[in-house]
C-alpha cells in the first residue's frame, strides 16, 4: 500500500468518525442518562458508566398505570391513522398514476409545506363542535394530514414504474379494473406498499404538535405525555430520559430494520427531480 | 418528505409526456375517497382559515365580520415582527450548516468502507427519532451547570456557555439541534445526487493529476448543483415550520428571544385563544413560506440557465 492510499484512508476514517459520532455519542449518552441515579446524574465532572445502574427508571416509567394508557393512545392513533391512509391512499396513488392526472400532485404540495398549526385551528373547532374532543378520533383524523399525502405520494412513485402491459393483458382476458388493481397492481407493488408504510407510522408516531391541542389527560399520545413529564420531575434527568429513550425506541429500531425502505422513501423523489 | 421534489419533476415530466389525452374516467372511483379526505382534512380546514382571518374571534364570544383589520395588526404587532426576523434567521443557519455538513457526509457515504450500512443507519438516526424525546435529552445537555456540552467545552479549554438559556446564544443552539437531526437528509440527497455521476470526468481528471479537492470542486459540485438547490428547498421548508424542538426545548424563550412565527401561531391561537388573529397569521405565514419556496425554485432555475449559458 502507497503512503497516498495511506492517507487517504486515515482521512477517510477520520471523515466517517466526525460524521457518525455525535449521532452515535447523542444516543450513547441518553442510554447513559435513562440508566443512573440522580446522584450520577448531577455529578460534575459527568459520570458515563455509572458504578450502580438505575434500572428501576425503566421499571417506574413501565410500571405507572398512564404509561399503558398513552401507549395504546399511540398505538391507536397511529395505527387507525395509517391504516386509513393506506385504504384510501393507495388506490388514489393507483388512479392518479393510471391518470397521468400530475395536476392533483398541488395538493399534495400544499399540504407538504403548509404549517401544522394552520390544519389545527379549524379543526380543532370542528371537533369541539361535533363534541368528539374527549376521544381519540380528533387525533387519528388529524394525523390522515401527515399520512395520507406520504400514502398517496409514495404509491403514485411506485404505480407509475410498475409495467402496464400486464394490466392491460389482464383486462382483455375481462378482468374489471378493480380486479386487475387487487390482483395485478398490488402484489407488483408491494415494496411500495412497505415503503408509505414504514414512513406514515413513523411520522404519526413521532407527531406531536396535533397532540398539545387536542389531547386531553386520557388521551395523551407517547410525545405528549412525556413532553408533560417535563413540568413535574424537571430534575429527575433518570426516569425522564428513560421515557424519552422508550418512546423513541419503535422508531428507532423500525430505522435500523427497514433502513432500506426509508432511504428509499425519503430519496425517490429527490433523485428524480434532479 | 419527498414530495415537493416529487411535484417539480412531475411537473417537468407532465410538460414533456402529452399522453394525457389517454385519460381513461374509470379510474376515478380509486380516487373518491382520497378525495373526500383530503377535502375534508385539508381543503377544508384551509379555507375556513381564510374565512375566518377576516372575523374577530375570541372562543366564547360571537364572530363579527372585521375585513382585513387582523391583517393590519401584524405589522403594528411587536412580538410578531420580531418573530419574523427569529424565523428568518433560525431558517437561513437551518438551511446553510445542514447543507454544508450534509454534502462533506454524502462525499464520505460515497466511497466504500466496512460497517457503511450500520453506520449510515445510525447516522440517519436523528432524523427518525421522535423530536419531542430528543429535544428532551438536548434539553439536559444545554444544562449550564451539569449539561454535558459545557463539560466538553472546558475539556477543550473554552469557557461554558449558557446555551438556550440566554437570549444572545439560543436561536444558535436551537439550530445546533436542527443540524444534528436534519444533516441526514441533506445526506442522503446529495448522495443519490453523487451516485447517479458519470464515471468518465473522475477517470480524466486523475489521468491529468487532479487533487481530490479539485476533482469535488470542479466536478462533483458543480454537478450535484441541482440535488443542492432540492436539499436547499425542503431544509427551509421544514426549518422555517420547524416546531417540536422549539416548543419543547425553550417555548420561545427565553422571554420571546426564540419564538418564531409558528411559536407566536401557536400562543395566539391556543394560549390566547384569538382565533381570528391566529387565522390572519396563518395565512400570511403561509405566504411566506410559499414566497421563499418560489424563490428557491427562481434562483435554481436562473442557476441552471447560467450552466446551460456557460457549457454553449
Amino acid at each position: 500500500m502507497s503512503a497516498q492510499t495511506l492517507l487517504g484512508r486515515l482521512a477517510l476514517a477520520l471523515g466517517v468518525f466526525l460524521i457518525v459520532s455525535p449521532a452515535i455519542l447523542f444516543f450513547l449518552w441518553m442510554i447513559s442518562l435513562s440508566v443512573k441515579f440522580e446522584v450520577d446524574n448531577a455529578a460534575y465532572p459527568p459520570v458515563f458508566w455509572p458504578e450502580h445502574f438505575a434500572w428501576k427508571n425503566y421499571g417506574d416509567v413501565l410500571s405507572s398505570n398512564r404509561f399503558f394508557t398513552y401507549f395504546k393512545n399511540s398505538l391507536l392513533v397511529t395505527g387507525g391513522a395509517t391504516f386509513l391512509a393506506m385504504l384510501v391512499g393507495v388506490p388514489a396513488g393507483y388512479g392518479i398514476a393510471r391518470m397521468a392526472a400530475h395536476k392533483s400532485a398541488i395538493v399534495i404540495l400544499i399540504a407538504r409545506i403548509t404549517p401544522g398549526l394552520s390544519y389545527l385551528i379549524p379543526l380543532f373547532l370542528l371537533f369541539q363542535w361535533l363534541g368528539l374532543l374527549g376521544t381519540l378520533w380528533p387525533q387519528i383524523i388529524i394525523h390522515l394530514v401527515v399520512t395520507v399525502p406520504i400514502v398517496i405520494w409514495i404509491m403514485i412513485g411506485y404505480f407509475e414504474t410498475t409495467p402496464i402491459e400486464l394490466e392491460e393483458a389482464a383486462r382483455i382476458d375481462g378482468a374489471t379494473r378493480w380486479q386487475v388493481f387487487r390482483h395485478v397492481a398490488l402484489p407488483v407493488a408491494k415494496p411500495g406498499l412497505a415503503v408509505a408504510f414504514i414512513l406514515a407510522v413513523i411520522f404519526s408516531w413521532n407527531n406531536f404538535v396535533f397532540g398539545i391541542v387536542l389531547a386531553g389527560r386520557e388521551t395523551r399520545t407517547l410525545p405528549v405525555a412525556v413532553y408533560n413529564m417535563i413540568s413535574f420531575d424537571q430534575l429527575s434527568w433518570g426516569p425522564l430520559a428513560a421515557a424519552a429513550l422508550i418512546v423513541t425506541l419503535p422508531v428507532l429500531l423500525l430505522t435500523v430494520f427497514a433502513q432500506r425502505q426509508i432511504v428509499a422513501g425519503l430519496t425517490a423523489g429527490a433523485v428524480k427531480g434532479g | 418528505m419527498s414530495t415537493i421534489v416529487e411535484q417539480v419533476s412531475g411537473a417537468a415530466s407532465e410538460a414533456a409526456a402529452p399522453e394525457r389525452a389517454l385519460r381513461p374516467p374509470s379510474y376515478w372511483p380509486f380516487v373518491v375517497p382520497a378525495l373526500v379526505t383530503v377535502l375534508a382534512v385539508i381543503i377544508f380546514p384551509w379555507l375556513f382559515t381564510i374565512w375566518m382571518s377576516f372575523q374577530e374571534w375570541k372562543v366564547g364570544s360571537p364572530t363579527t365580520f372585521v375585513g382585513l383589520s387582523n391583517y393590519s395588526r401584524l405589522p403594528a404587532d411587536p412580538r410578531f415582527v420580531e418573530s419574523v426576523g427569529h424565523t428568518l434567521s433560525y431558517t437561513a443557519l437551518s438551511v446553510l450548516l445542514p447543507l454544508v455538513l450534509g454534502t462533506f457526509a454524502a462525499v464520505v457515504f460515497h466511497a466504500r468502507f466496512p460497517g457503511r450500512g450500520l453506520l449510515r443507519a445510525l447516522f440517519i438516526m436523528p432524523m427518525m427519532a421522535t423530536p419531542v424525546a430528543i429535544a428532551l435529552v438536548w434539553t439536559m445537555m444545554f444544562h449550564p451547570q451539569l449539561g454535558i456540552l459545557n463539560y466538553l467545552l472546558s475539556l477543550a479549554g473554552l469557557p461554558p456557555q449558557l446555551w438556550v438559556f440566554h437570549p444572545g446564544t439560543v436561536i444558535p443552539s436551537l439550530v445546533l439541534v436542527e443540524t444534528w437531526q436534519w444533516t441526514p437528509l441533506v445526506m442522503l440527497i446529495v448522495l443519490g445526487g453523487i451516485a447517479s455521476l458519470p464515471t468518465e470526468p473522475y477517470e480524466s481528471a486523475q489521468i491529468d493529476g487532479a487533487s481530490t479537492w479539485q476533482m469535488f470542486r470542479y466536478i462533483t459540485l458543480p454537478l450535484i448543483m441541482p440535488f443542492l438547490f432540492i436539499a436547499a428547498m425542503i431544509r427551509a421548508i421544514d426549518a422555517i415550520k420547524s416546531f417540536d424542538i422549539i416548543f419543547a426545548i425553550t417555548q420561545g424563550g427565553p422571554g420571546s428571544a426564540s419564538e418564531t412565527i409558528n411559536l407566536y401561531l401557536y400562543s395566539v391561537a391556543f394560549v390566547y385563544y384569538d382565533l381570528g388573529y391566529a387565522s390572519a397569521i396563518a395565512v400570511v405565514f403561509f405566504a411566506l413560506i410559499v414566497a421563499l419556496t418560489a424563490l428557491l425554485l427562481w434562483l435554481r432555475r436562473r442557476a441552471q440557465w447560467n450552466a446551460l449559458g456557460s457549457d454553449t
